[in-house]
């Protein structure tokens, strides 16, 4: 236990996996339950789904993957895999939020219309302005 | 530091050669690119999502059983995956080979329900080119059974190489960089699930 070299990973009952496992099944049934089975907001269910999807992915690498340990006596490499990893997820969650925002934050209503393009003030306005407009015509 | 090293006797196989630490290491690096990769599938589902043009909506085709299936096939197959894991770091060639079978089996299982589902929703009138949702759709999970499919070609033959030299440096290392795949493979699945599934039923039915 001392440097987290795996060496305590030997031997006995392999607890880790199994509460991992366990958690994986709990968190996987109930974001299905809080999907499908409440009343929520679609924004609370959004974020509560997400956010069991996020715990279950460190879940993963956590109690599976053993993403902290170290291959040598030096804490270096686990570092390396944790701020990898970390990066990645940073990576991923600009490229998903960026991409739908960009896309539906209301910013292309305006394509609909074949008249010359007004300008559109504020981003998340977009919708109803573009509404507004609609009724004007 | 360069070939003799002294061991804590402790010290798992797989990280006892130079090679097999900087190819684990290497891995966990190619990881992060494949999350980098995920993600640009993600965001071109996610833009689409609304696109259906005259096919059906995603959510309506989306059947809780068989995401259930699948869901449970996968996990379970990364569980046993890590317990294969836990049974080389004993030394136990036998307890390896078992989980990872059974890994294997499930995996295969999982494909069989992924390729029914595909399948059933093309019936329906949604195949790749329906609509751009069903496309963004196709792309994001196809790829990663396609993943999926790839691994069980790769754990097999590394396997068959175990079967063969026995547990050292080298075949554990090249064992514990197939698990971290096949790991990883359930955490993308993890988002497959609720950002395809359950997003497109909640929208679906809400």
């Amino acid at each position: 236990m001392a440097n987290k070299t795996a060496a305590n990973e030997h031997g006995g009952f392999p607890w880790k996996h199994l509460i991992g496992f366990v958690l994986s099944i709990v968190l996987t049934l109930f974001a299905l339950w809080i999907a499908l089975e409440t009343d929520l907001s679609l924004t609370w269910i959004l974020i509560i789904i997400f956010g069991f999807a996020f715990l279950q992915a460190a879940l993963q690498l956590l109690m599976f993957m053993h993403v902290t340990e170290n291959s040598t006596k030096t804490k270096l490499t686990g570092r390396v895999q944790v701020g990898n990893i970390l990066f990645a997820a940073f990576i991923a969650i600009i490229i998903v939020a960026g991409s739908v925002w960009v896309m539906t934050a209301g910013h292309a209503k305006h394509d609909k219309h074949d008249e010359p393009k007004t300008e559109n003030h504020g981003g998340h306005g977009g919708e109803e302005k573009s509404e507004e407009h609609g009724s004007h015509k | 530091m360069a070939h003799v090293e002294t061991h804590d006797p402790n010290t798992p196989l797989e990280y006892r050669s130079e090679t097999g630490r900087l190819n684990i290491l290497g891995f966990w690096i190619f990881l992060g690119a494949e999350i980098a990769l995920f993600a640009t599938l993600f965001a071109t589902y996610m833009v689409l999502t609304h696109r259906i043009a005259d096919g059906p909506a995603l959510g309506e085709l989306f059947e809780v059983k068989s995401l259930l299936i699948q869901t449970f096939l996968l996990l379970t197959s990364s569980f046993t995956c890590g317990l294969a894991v836990h049974e080389m770091r004993r030394h136990n060639v036998k307890g390896l080979m078992l989980w990872m079978i059974i890994t294997l089996g499930l995996g295969l299982g999982f494909l069989y329900f992924e390729i029914q589902e595909f399948l059933h929703f093309i019936h329906e009138g949604a195949n790749i080119g329906t609509s751009a949702a069903w496309s963004g759709f196709f792309v994001l999970v196809g790829t990663h059974g396609a993943h999926v499919t790839f691994g069980i070609f790769w754990v097999t033959m590394v396997l068959i190489q175990v079967a063969k030299r026995g547990l050292t440096p080298a075949t554990s290392a090249k064992v514990f960089i197939t698990s971290l795949y096949w790991h990883f493979l359930d955490v993308v699945w993890i988002f497959i699930f609720t950002a395809v599934y359950l997003m497109g039923m909640v929208m679906h039915h809400g």
